[in-house]
């Protein structure tokens, strides 16, 4: 309850509504297709119904003449203008528009612009396109057959479909130690390919002034920054000529952190009729041709003792990447972080070895919330120790118990080099499980069993890693991933702050005020928060991979602290005493030994602008900024329970509860922590019970709409139960970790693993949809990115 | 967003209006009710009428009453209406059950009895609940009315036998003694379409089943019927044996095909399943034992 005349918000962290909540509850927010300029022209895709086929003509003469259409952009267009093939940002291309061949249903064929959208969508249908179908390949397991059709022949001698090879950790040593295990498991597992499906889909207006030369793009994009500086790089413009605005973003989830060829075909159409244009695709091409996520075949063995202590794990990995291989992922590494797939327990040795393949499938791979395939790796332990644990019938939690790090272990490198800053693991399992009231679940689940009555209580552990990164491990094609801030405090003490993070939702407008409050003492509502515009933000590389607290937030918290710092100096001056003898408390420097005597940093604001005369060398104003480089990664974790209920009958799963125990460090506003926990614990139970792309044996996408592509809804979500620890990160400067991917990276395996607990079934692939759970409990399951037999 | 293809628009004022402008605008003439089929099929640019005749003004064809020893359902009535009908619960507690789980509350609110009958979709639920209950549909053209089985309204997938230049205006649901009905269904989310879904309707004479409807939706039943499984119920008393052996039948002769929503044995095993739940609830519910 709110008192009267009581503070409704924090000064610093704590609960509060968020600021920008305002205008989206009015309807005020302002997405890329609220956006209307003078004259705007309207553009829209033609997209290729085949998975695979060579491009024999495209006439697009009876389009051209159609009334209100401006121009016709196809691959020759832009092979004039050398635009016809883009880099994708894991050192390979991606086209814009096909030239040469279509590699997948839903790719890019050509573009029109018209003076609006139905007029475009129109003119589409004039567009005369001959194919020559070509075999596809859909089945990644078979992509590097003898005899494979070719995917990539537009690169010079490629004979085959294969991406790369790569491994982490000591392969020898890993065989040494399975060699002498007691118990060894192995076992298959798909996670599938899932689509990030943000509410909002992709788009861009682009607009070049002619007069002036600039470019402005504004478009959905989770990084901004980055995003000008490929421009730059890709189409040869410079860059002070490029200004990229990522105003309200309908969720991004990593979907929005790549460059679509819509974008470059807006700015290219622009370019050509002189107008502004814009593209906004619809639901089928955002989840056809837009960046999925996971697509990972996974062999895992884990070797342990017969008492239950994991000594070892091995993994083999194909990984399909579509027909280009575009993730994008700052890593240096091609499988991203998977090489954490050790977890949260102390192994002896582990390896893996990853191998991507070209499919005839849309390009992308990271996206969604999985901090660059953490996801898997954290689906793939938790899986093999519920494998593991069904094989020396040791309940799964008392087998995590017995093998997760110990907080004196801490910080700790992981077999595969991962240095993990600080935790407390089992306390945070043994939280879970105290809410869960695992004991009297598991008593229950007994005695329904006996009733012929199938509960399944599922266990998950996960160590997150996020926060790109340190310059050793990550860039973004040379970039680095430091993230600058600026703050600037006004005479009359409110602020602006500017970030190179990009909000997609996660309340960025509240939270870094709120951080800029907890250092400074302003309250976070005199905070203002700028983002989202090239040319009034700092550089950085935007919001993805949970990395927003742990690299932006720590430069602003670095900003703050120079503020803060700053105010001593010209409050030492305002009192006439030495900086060293003042004190501070939340918002004010007072004299040590006389509290009464001090100045609020307001005041200190207004001095700094006025007339005071300031110590040698310091100058006037109250501002500062920060280029923060992280120097680690940081490791939030979490331990979850879920418990579900199996219609034996229909297979039919429904979730009763489910428990969330996430460690991320100090929570800056706990609200908003709740709910990206609550958002990712729903995207969990999407990706075990009904998410997933298939394709059936001609390319067809089988989850085009959202007919077909289900996305959970309140009907199949329980009231969250959420709980807490804090471990501050060590090298943090407010100690927190981020905590945007947690749930969707820690809740799937919870729920599979509840799912095969239930039915007692050792392993059937997600999505665990009535259908395929009924075919695991007949020892059937079936293979889920193919079309169902 | 998606956009449909150029249409012209006429709104209906009256079903003679209606009748009069289908007749105008001929084949290339659609009627739209709810327009949650036939919108999102336009989007798709699957469906481009050339003219889309609304009847949305037509609040004459939307009621629900009991008369003439029928339970009358105007062609508008909408799915949210259906549901909250007292009256249609107490004859037919099968249609609260399919309403409940048929798309979502939007869908619900606009989408009309008349569309989903008409748009015969294979896994439309009233289809089944109708084919259950034994209904008539009502008809009406140029010609005058006519009044059409159930059993003989769908022709096929996405085919009715009300012509081009026709509006189906009614259905009607005798309604006799000693029933009792239910409809399961099984979907992989709720919103989505049914992976199958049973109606069941018996009526009781005695401890004998007297008449007996059986609807499938979803597994490719000819006319979302379940011929063989009503034929060995019919004369017997519903007992579980008696049950069982209706519910292999109702498996046996549904023809479901595979998809992402399951195999082919999945769905005929559902069958089974959902066609014992459904009547053991039926006959619970002729017996005054459950809701
Ligand atoms: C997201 C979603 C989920 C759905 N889920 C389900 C589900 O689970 N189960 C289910 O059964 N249905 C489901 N539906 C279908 C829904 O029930 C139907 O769309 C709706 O009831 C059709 O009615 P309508 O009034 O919207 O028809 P419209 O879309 O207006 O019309 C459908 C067709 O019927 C014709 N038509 C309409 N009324 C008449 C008439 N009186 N005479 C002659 N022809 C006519 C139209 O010309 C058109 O061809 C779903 C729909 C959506 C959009």
């Amino acid at each position: 309850m709110t008192v009267v005349g009581e503070r409704p918000n924090p000064v610093g962290f704590g609960r509060m509504l968020r600021k920008e909540d305002v205008r989206f509850v009015r309807g005020k927010g302002q997405y890329v297709d609220d956006i209307q300029l003078p004259g705007m022209l309207h553009g829209a895709i033609l997209r290729s119904p085949h998975a695979h086929a060579r491009l024999v003509s495209v006439d697009t003469s009876a389009a051209e003449a159609h009334p209100g259409v401006r121009a016709v952009i196809t691959g020759k267009t832009l092979e004039g203008l050398k635009l016809a093939w883009m880099p994708s940002l894991s050192h390979d291309v991606v086209a814009v528009l096909a030239t040469d061949k279509v590699r997948f249903q839903g790719q890019e064929v050509a573009f029109v612009v018209a003076d609006d959208h139905y007029t475009a969508r129109d003119a589409l249908e004039l567009i005369q396109v001959e194919y020559e179908p070509l075999p596809p390949v859909i089945d990644a397991r078979r992509a590097l057959d003898p005899g494979a059709p070719v995917i990539r022949d537009d690169i010079a001698g490629k004979q085959d479909n294969h991406i790369f090879d790569w491994e982490a950790g000591d392969r020898a040593r890993t065989d040494a130690v399975f060699a002498g295990a007691e118990v060894v498991v192995s076992q298959e597992m798909l996670y599938p390919r899932v689509h990030p499906a943000p509410m909002e889909t992709c788009g861009a207006v682009a607009h070049l002034d002619k007069v002036s030369g600039k470019l402005t793009i504004w478009s959905t994009t989770q990084a901004p920054h980055a995003h000008r500086t490929l421009y730059a790089l890709v189409a040869g413009l410079p860059e002070h000529k490029i200004r990229v605005v990522s105003p309200d973003i309908g969720g991004g989830f990593g979907n929005k952190v790549g460059i679509y060829p819509g974008y470059v075909l807006a700015i290219v159409g622009s370019i050509v009729t002189g107008r502004p244009v814009k593209w906004v695709e619809d639901r089928s091409e955002n989840l056809m041709s837009t960046s999925f996520a996971r697509d990972y075949h996974m062999r895992g063995e884990i070797a342990a003792t017969r008492e239950g202590k994991i000594l070892a794990l091995r993994v083999d990995v194909l990984a399909d990447h579509g027909a280009f291989n575009n993730t994008a992922q700052p890593s240096k590494f091609p499988a991203g972080f998977f090489h954490i797939f050790t977890g949260s327990y102390d192994l002896q040795a582990a390896h893996c070895q990853v191998r991507g393949v070209y499919t005839n499938k849309a390009p992308g791979g990271v996206a969604y919330a999985c901090s660059f395939r953490v996801t898997e790796a954290v689906y793939l332990i938790e899986r093999m120790v519920d494998c593991l644990a069904a094989e020396l019938h040791i309940d799964p939690a008392e087998l995590r118990l017995r093998n997760l790090l110990r907080p004196e272990q801490f910080p700790y490198t992981c077999a595969t080099g991962w240095e993990y800053d600080s935790g407390d693991y089992p306390r945070a399992l043994r939280l879970a499980m105290e809410i869960a009231g695992y004991a009297e679940l598991r008593r229950e689940q007994a005695e329904r069993r006996q009733r012929g009555e199938l509960m399944g209580i599922g266990v998950s552990f996960f160590t997150e890693t996020v926060g790109a990164g340190p310059k050793k491990h990550m860039d973004i094609l040379g970039l680095g991933m430091a993230d600058g801030c600026e703050l600037r405090v006004h005479p009359t003490g409110k602020a602006v702050v500017r970030l190179s993070v990009q909000t997609q939702g996660q309340g960025h407008e509240t939270t870094f005020a709120q951080i800029i409050s907890e250092v400074t003492g302003i309250p976070p509502e005199d905070v203002e928060v700028v983002h989202g515009d090239t040319d009034n933000t700092p550089f950085g590389l935007g919001t993805y991979g949970s990395r927003s607290t742990p690299v932006s937030g720590a430069a602003a918290a670095v900003a703050a602290q120079r503020v803060r710092d700053k105010a001593r100096i010209i409050t030492s001056a305002m009192l006439e005493c030495a900086p060293e003898d003042l004190e501070w408390e939340k918002g004010r420097w007072f004299v040590r030994g006389d509290p009464t005597r001090g100045k609020t940093i307001q005041e200190a604001a207004f001095a700094a602008h006025g007339s005071l005369e300031l110590p040698e060398g310091v100058e006037g104003h109250l501002d500062a900024s920060c280029v923060y480089d992280p120097p680690n990664l940081t490791y939030p974790f979490g331990a979850y329970i879920c418990v579900v209920d199996v219609d034996r009958g229909t297979g039919k799963v429904t979730v009763r509860r489910f428990i969330a125990v996430d460690d991320c460090g100090p929570r800056i506003n706990p609200m908003i922590v709740e709910g990206q926990v609550h958002g990712g614990l729903a995207d969990g139970v999407g990706m075990a019970l009904m998410e997933a792309m298939a394709f059936d044996e001609d390319g067809n996408h089988l989850g085009s709409s959202f007919m077909d592509y289900l996305l959970p809804t309140s009907m199949e979500c329980p009231s969250w139960e959420t709980g807490e620890t804090v471990t501050p990160s060590p090298h943090h400067p407010l100690g927190c970790k981020g905590v945007g991917e947690s749930a969707t990276v820690g809740s799937p395996p919870a729920v599979v693993n509840a799912v095969l607990d239930a039915i007692g079934v050792r392993h059937a692939d997600m999505p665990l949809t009535p259908a395929q759970v009924w075919r695991a409990m007949n020892g059937r399951p079936y293979r889920t990115d193919l079309a169902i037999p | 967003m998606r956009v449909p293809a150029a249409f012209e628009y006429e709104r209906a004022e009256s079903v003679p209006h209606a009748l009069a402008l289908l007749a105008r605008h001929g084949s290339e003439a659609r009627v739209v009710a709810g327009g949650h089929s036939l919108l999102p099929m336009m989007k798709l640019r699957l469906a481009q009428p050339a003219c889309l005749i609304d009847i949305n003004g037509l609040t004459g064809l939307s009621y629900i009453r009991e008369e003439a020893g029928q339970l009358r359902l105007g062609a508008m009535t909408r799915h949210a209406e259906l549901l909250a009908s007292a009256l249609a619960a107490r004859h037919f507690p099968l249609l609260g059950d399919a309403e409940r789980v048929i798309a979502d509350p939007i869908v619900r609110n606009r989408g009309t009895i008349g569309g989903s009958l008409c748009q015969a979709d294979p896994a439309e639920d009233l289809s089944a609940a109708f084919a259950a209950a034994k209904a008539l549909a009502v008809i009406e053209g140029g010609g005058g009315i006519r009044t059409v089985p159930i059993a003989e309204f769908h022709r096929g997938p996405y085919e009715t036998a009300v012509a081009p230049d026709e509006l189906l205006t009614e259905v009607r649901l005798p309604i006799r003694p000693g029933a009792g009905s239910a409809y399961e269904k099984v979907e992989r989310r709720v919103g989505d379409w049914a992976i199958a879904a049973v109606g069941a309707v018996v009526w009781l004479e005695g401890d004998v089943v007297q008449d007996v409807g059986i609807g499938l939706a979803a597994v490719g039943a000819p006319h979302f019927h379940a011929a063989e499984a009503e034929a060995a119920l019919r004369g017997r008393a519903p007992d579980a044996a008696a049950i069982a052996a209706a519910a292999a039948l109702a498996a046996e002769h549904a023809r479901p095909t595979a998809d992402q929503r399951g195999p082919v044995d999945y769905k005929r095993h559902l069958v089974g399943e959902l066609t014992g739940r459904a009547l053991r609830r039926a006959v619970a519910r002729a017996r005054g034992r459950e809701g």
